[in-house]
């Protein structure tokens, strides 16, 4: 059924259509809508049989999700940011324990400093910690995502994160196309946990593993892992089948054919790529060949499929809401990986960090730099270089410059009063 | 060999022993059917007060239960000793999570008996002090407010004796871990740091918290019974002696508990939403050094230059306890 809502709201709707029996809520932004709209259902009863627990901190949401989902209930929690972080213990023991909850992660950045917008740096911090991580492009694709989540992190004993850009897509007002509780029963079957905490048939769960079956406990992890690259397009043909709809799977490519460049990144961004790429190719704009390549699953790294996306290219520019500082890029190594050998020239964009838009304008320039290889290796889209070197300057000539940030806000001035 | 006397027929105890009690007075440990629930062959140390606590209280828990328990760890001792895999100890459904999460696991695991309709199934989540009182308790704290339907158990032996006796915030004053050594113009653990947690249980209002020692294994069940027919959040606190941290023989673990009990060292209590309901009494305190003299870790409190203060201060703590819980002038609890 067509509707105009938030993304957060519709996906809270998705997640009660998967009959969640467990919720943990806390609250950080900019997840909070979603876990406020589940609370409401369950409080009014229109989710039962289901609780919702208002915990104290993030850690305990993914540790009562790692309780719930060991006594065999499907679990859910949401987070975001510094949650994610608090959490992260409890984040790589459900995955090392093999439990299968789903967690939207409403991507901001990381402090210090501190900042509510959205980057990818919070669940790319935790991409090694065992759990598959889909990115979503559209309010349309994370409500679906949920709903896929839930069957794969159910049929493999694995956790979820599902990624949606902060703000960008939890705040926005779009137009979803809401499934039906019938359609969800079809493609979601029960929870039949693998592992459960059951008096008549009991298990101890979480022993010490020493060196003699460590390295193949966590090798089975990422067995699993690799075992899932096959099942996240599998189970997005079945959901085309149910929903009609073209939704997950591991990588979207968009008008790549005949690219010579392409532009690969994650998440809502890829509505601006696309649109700054249409504009790009029209006869009038000099028809660039140029195309995008969205990563929907970053965890598995869907190696082959990037392989084969970019293999007819001559180029690839990865632009990326993240950095891993003192290198460059995080998605960008991924991608990099994935196309070792193929003698491929690549580039690294970090871009949009902590909010910062990302316009066409700048993507025009960019991807025309990048087309003529004239990008550097790692390349900070926007970056104001006068803030900086004034701050560099100010580092050379006293020693007590004070804090950093602040001292950059003073210099940058009052916000509104600038054009980016 | 050192004998100890022992007194039969004290009035109003179980002194006495099962052998002169009917069937229905004997204790759940003392019955041939009783659950087993930890089982023989884990790698406890010799004397482990831990070990001896866990056993009482989750057979207990499984007979007031009628063998309807799940256990949640903390990371601990008492994790890594019964767990050795491929062998546990275990003999009910049991999960050990992380250091600091026990008792949010456990809320899950409620939250999920709750949603399954499985009323009859009991969540009983358990941690060493280390786990209880630093890293485990905000999990604690918020579990305790929501009043979750789980029984927590502290096995208190006051430091982090699996990572090599340090300190906690339930190390005693002037007691010597690797983190407080013997050495400089106070030796050993600090005074005026530390928290009591029953007392913080106590301030949660939550159905029932109790204390409790591994020298009174009647009380002990009789506590865990009463914890598992309420509904809710409740804790008991129970002193287990470690002979590996406090420096303590093997066989004074009952000893040494019974000890800091008769000293005021450490009160036994039961209380209900926030009330204490009754005290197991002290008929003659006894002076703190019975307790401290035989524990390695206050062994610079004495030799040939006692630190009188410092045991006077230790003393005064022990008479505060006394007073503040009322252990000498009320009658037994049970």
């Amino acid at each position: 059924m067509l509707k105009q809502m938030e993304g957060s709201r519709a996906v809270a709707e998705a997640v009660a259509l998967c009959r969640p029996e467990v919720i943990c809520a806390y609250p950080i932004s900019p997840q909070t809508h979603i876990v406020e709209a589940l609370g409401e259902m369950v409080k009014e009863g229109s989710l039962a049989p289901c609780e919702f627990i208002n915990v104290e901190s993030e850690f305990a949401a993914m540790s009562v999700a790692i309780g719930a989902s060991a006594a065999g209930a499907r679990s859910y929690t949401a987070t975001a940011s510094q949650g994610l972080l608090f959490m992260a213990e409890a984040v790589f023991n459900a995955s090392g324990l093999g439990l299968p909850i789903v967690m939207t992660v409403a991507n901001r950045a990381i402090g210090a400093p501190i900042n509510i917008w959205n980057d990818h740096s919070d669940a790319l911090s935790q991409r090694d910690s065992g759990w598959l991580q889909l990115f979503a492009e559209t309010n349309q694709e994370a409500l679906d995502l949920h709903i896929q989540a839930f069957r794969l992190a159910e049929e493999l004993s694995l956790p979820i994160m599902v990624c949606m850009d902060g703000f960008i897509l939890t705040h926005a007002y779009e137009r979803v196309d809401m499934p039906t509780q019938a359609q969800v029963d079809a493609y979601l079957p029960r929870y039949e946990p693998r592992q459960v905490l059951d008096p008549s048939d009991p298990v101890s769960i979480g022993a010490m593993v020493g060196p003699e079956a460590f390295m193949e406990v966590r090798y089975l992890a990422h067995a699993k892992q690799m075992e899932a690259l096959q099942l996240i397009p599998a189970y997005a043909a079945e959901f085309k089948a149910v929903f009609g709809r073209d939704s997950g799977g591991l990588t979207h490519t968009y008008r790549t054919e005949d690219a010579e460049t392409i532009i690969v990144a994650m998440g809502s961004v890829l509505g601006t790529i696309k649109d700054t790429i249409d504009e790009m190719r029209q006869p009038e704009n000099g028809g660039h060949k140029i195309g995008v390549l969205g990563i929907t699953c970053f965890r598995p790294f869907p190696i082959a499929a990037v392989a084969a996306a970019l293999k007819h290219a001559k180029r690839f520019v990865v632009l990326e809401k993240s950095m891993a500082v003192g290198l460059g890029g995080i998605l960008a190594v991924n991608v990099r990986m994935a196309v070792t050998g193929m003698g491929l020239k690549g580039y690294t964009v970090v871009a949009g960090l902590g909010g910062r838009a990302i316009t066409k304008k700048s993507l025009h320039a960019l991807f025309r730099q990048g087309e003529q290889d004239g990008l550097e290796p790692v390349t900070f889209l926007d970056l104001d270089w006068n803030v900086v070197n004034k701050q560099l300057e100010r580092e050379k000539a006293h020693r007590r410059t004070g804090p950093v940030a602040e001292a950059l806000l003073r210099d940058v001035g009052v916000v509104g009063a600038r054009n980016y | 060999m050192s004998f100890q006397p022992v007194k039969f027929y004290q009035t109003g105890t179980f002194t006495v022993g099962n052998r002169l009690l009917p069937p229905e007075e004997r204790s759940v440990q003392a019955s041939t059917k009783r659950f087993n629930s930890i089982n023989s062959g884990h790698r406890a140390c010799q004397g482990c007060g831990e070990a001896l606590g866990a056993r009482y209280a989750i057979d207990a828990a499984m007979e007031a239960t009628d063998g309807q328990i799940i256990a949640a760890n903390a990371t601990g001792c008492l994790e890594v000793f019964s767990t050795p895999y491929p062998e546990t100890s275990w003999q009910i459904p049991w999960i050990h999570s992380l250091f600091g999460n026990a008792a949010a696991v456990a809320t899950g695991i409620a939250a999920a008996l709750k949603v399954k309709g499985k009323k009859d199934v009991r969540v009983v989540a358990q941690g060493g002090d280390g786990g209880t009182t630093d890293i485990g308790f905000g999990c604690l704290s918020g579990m305790f407010e929501r009043n979750d339907d789980v029984l927590y158990i502290c096995y208190d032996n006051g430091g982090y004796m699996n990572t090599g006796v340090q300190r906690s915030s339930a190390t005693p004053a002037a007691a010597r871990t690797s983190t407080t050594p013997a050495v400089g113009s106070d030796p050993g653990n600090v005074f005026g740091q530390g928290k009591f947690l029953p007392a913080i249980a106590l301030a949660h209002d939550i159905p029932y918290v109790a204390t409790a020692t591994v020298a009174d294994l009647r009380d002990l069940e009789a506590k865990v019974t009463r914890a598992m027919e309420i509904r809710g959040a409740r804790y008991i606190h129970i002193l287990v002696p470690c002979p590996l941290g406090w420096g303590t023989a093997a066989h004074d673990t009952i000893r040494m508990a019974r000890l800091a009990k008769e000293t005021g060292i450490f009160p036994v209590f039961e209380a209900e939403h926030g009330e204490i309901k009754s005290v197991l009494a002290i008929r003659h305190p006894l002076p703190v050094e019975e307790y401290l003299k035989p524990q390695k870790r206050y062994a610079h409190l004495f030799g040939k230059n006692p630190a009188v203060e410092t045991i006077a201060r230790i003393q005064a703590l022990a008479d505060k306890n006394i007073r503040k819980y009322r252990l000498q002038a009320r009658k037994e609890g049970h």
